[in-house]
């Protein structure tokens, strides 16, 4: 019986665990190891950062879910790798700490045959002085939607700002990045047009300034150097669709901003030209940076190795070509196709835990040496894929040995649907619906745009709202592995 | 007043782009065209994912 342990419980670690439980059938065991009790569909927390839905409506509880399926799950943190086992076993094995209420702090050893790393990305507020509190948490000066928790939180706060509108006080609200090496723009897209959106049905609009604010070069980059959509015929830049977007609900833009500094009602940033300013703010939500979680990896002797299947952002090394060089060298086939580590052929990373090559978009920095560009977006769909295609690669090895051809699923190669709501209603919401194919430009296939026009589109209206909220309830049923959730696509 | 002609006047950002008009803020939120935007945009979507895995 062989032993996989997938470390994460999120739409990769969720989706990988699913399917190779399925796949491998009760001869071998499936363990997932994630430090939390309950499994988020984070997309709608939006929706519960604007109270248009309960926290109920987004998570669910993890353990009568792998308990059904026969999946052994430890509530906890994975905190050490030991590839190559200890002294007086080859073995290798993580060291795990509970998070379990009344088990605080318990640590194990748990041995593996297959290790896959989706454990998501460590929020990083605390790479913004004043962002958190200097304990890795967010601190009081700004809101996050990151978590269902943090999404409730920025509900109380936005209902306090529409109280004070309506009583007359002119309110600013600024939505946006933390820092310049922020990813997840699209996240802060739907929520600043949410909030506007509220705001008009509140009728306290005319008393909100509302603001942008972000690390893209040019609006609508996405971290992925924007794209080029067939919108009315006509393709074009995805900085046009976002700007026209942005003029049309009157939100204000500030983009090519490094926020470096957050106090309470105020932000100072760095601009690319290398000037400083500052905005103040009643209400902030900025996205925090992304970093890996931070593991510690350990050779047989005790050494450490970290920096051995990890690299020096705390993502784990997979099958990319890491020595690109520059810009103009970059090419589609430098992205990992099988997120396979390459030291140990044991272990695999999905969704955002594995490290991308480089940059999609292209990298800008200020005069001051500021790097201020977009990291990679790897989750949703394209985190889904990779999590199915990395179990199937961990099923096929431990079916037909080592040798066993790995399946492939490289984001050069993949689309993403985004649908991007602006509003709930049935009947009087809207979204940007959008699909990208492929996720990562491949310029030596489509020398222009770098994608296939035909299915690089997006459009705004009631349609992708309704899609949205199709995504929401058949993405939770699925993930609660309810009749026939094989048959829905990642 | 249109909606395009106190967006574009409130600043030089909003100037330079593209607003939509009363005609396409309608078709956005017209129930029968959306009915047929979403089977559009769900036929696009399933090819794209079906291209994807």
């Amino acid at each position: 019986m062989a032993r996989l342990i997938i470390m994460g419980g999120g739409v990769s670690g969720h989706t990988t665990a699913t399917f190779a439980k399925k796949w491998l059938g009760d001869e071998h065991e499936v363990v997932v190891v994630t430090p939390n009790s309950q499994w988020n569909w984070i997309p709608s927390n939006i929706w519960v950062g604007v109270g248009q839905m309960q926290k109920k409506d987004v998570v669910f509880p993890l353990a009568p879910i792998y308990s059904k399926a026969g999946i052994d799950y430890r509530q906890a943190l994975a905190t050490e790798i030991h590839p190559n086992g200890k002294e007086g076993s080859d073995k290798p094995y993580i060291v795990i700490e509970s998070t379990k209420e009344g088990e605080d702090g318990k640590t194990e050893e748990l041995e593996y045959d297959y290790l896959v790393n989706a454990t998501g990305p460590k929020l990083n507020f605390d790479a913004t002085p004043g962002l958190g509190n200097g304990k890795g948490e967010l601190s009081g000066n700004t809101v996050s939607v990151c978590t269902a928790d943090h999404a409730v939180h920025a509900n109380l706060e936005l209902k306090q700002v529409f109280e004070k509108a309506k009583k007359g006080e002119r309110q600013k609200i600024l939505v946006g990045t933390g820092h310049g090496m922020c990813t997840c723009q699209g996240a802060a897209f739907e929520y600043i047009f949410n909030i506007e959106h509220e705001a008009k049905k509140a009728g306290v609009r005319d008393m909100l300034d509302i603001k942008w604010i972000s690390n893209e070069s040019f609006l609508g980059d996405f971290g992925m150097g924007g794209l080029h959509m067939k919108v009315g015929g006509y393709a074009v830049s995805s900085k046009l669709f976002a700007e026209s977007l942005y003029a049309e609900r009157n939100v204000d833009w500030i983009i090519g901003a490094h926020t470096s500094k957050v106090e309470a009602g105020k932000i100072e940033y760095e601009l690319l030209d290398g000037t400083m300013h500052e905005e103040t703010f009643d209400f902030a939500m900025l996205i925090p940076p992304f970093s890996g979680v931070g593991f510690k990896a350990f050779d047989k002797d005790g050494s450490d190795m970290t920096d051995v299947l990890f690299a020096p952002n705390g993502f784990m090394k997979v099958d990319a070509k890491y020595d690109a060089g520059a810009y103009e060298n970059w090419k589609a086939s430098d992205w990992p196709r099988t997120y396979q580590n390459p030291t140990f052929d044991n272990i695999f990373a999905a969704g955002i835990a594995f490290a991308p090559p480089h940059l999609i978009s292209k990298p800008m920095s200020s005069p001051n040496g500021t790097p201020i560009n977009p990291t990679p977006p790897r989750t949703g769909m394209p985190a889904g894929i990779i999590g199915k295609a990395v179990a199937h690669s961990v099923c096929d090895m431990i079916k037909n040995g080592k040798d066993a051809h790995l399946h492939e699923a490289s984001m050069a190669e993949m689309g993403a649907a985004c649908v991007a709501s602006a509003g709930k209603g049935i009947l009087d919401g809207s979204a940007a619906a959008m699909t990208v194919y492929p996720v990562v430009p491949d310029f030596e296939k489509y020398p222009g745009t770098g994608r296939d026009t035909d299915y690089t589109f997006g459009e705004i209206g009631l349609a992708g709202h309704w899609i949205k909220h199709i995504l929401h309830h058949m993405f939770i049923y699925k993930a609660k592995l309810k009749p026939g959730w094989t048959l829905i696509p990642e | 007043m249109k909606n395009e002609e106190i967006n574009f006047g409130k600043s030089e950002q909003f100037n330079l782009t593209m607003i939509p008009g009363s005609f396409a803020r309608k078709m956005r939120t017209c129930k029968i065209w959306q009915l047929f935007r979403f089977m559009v945009i769900n036929i696009k979507m399933l090819i794209v994912v079906s291209k994807s895995h």
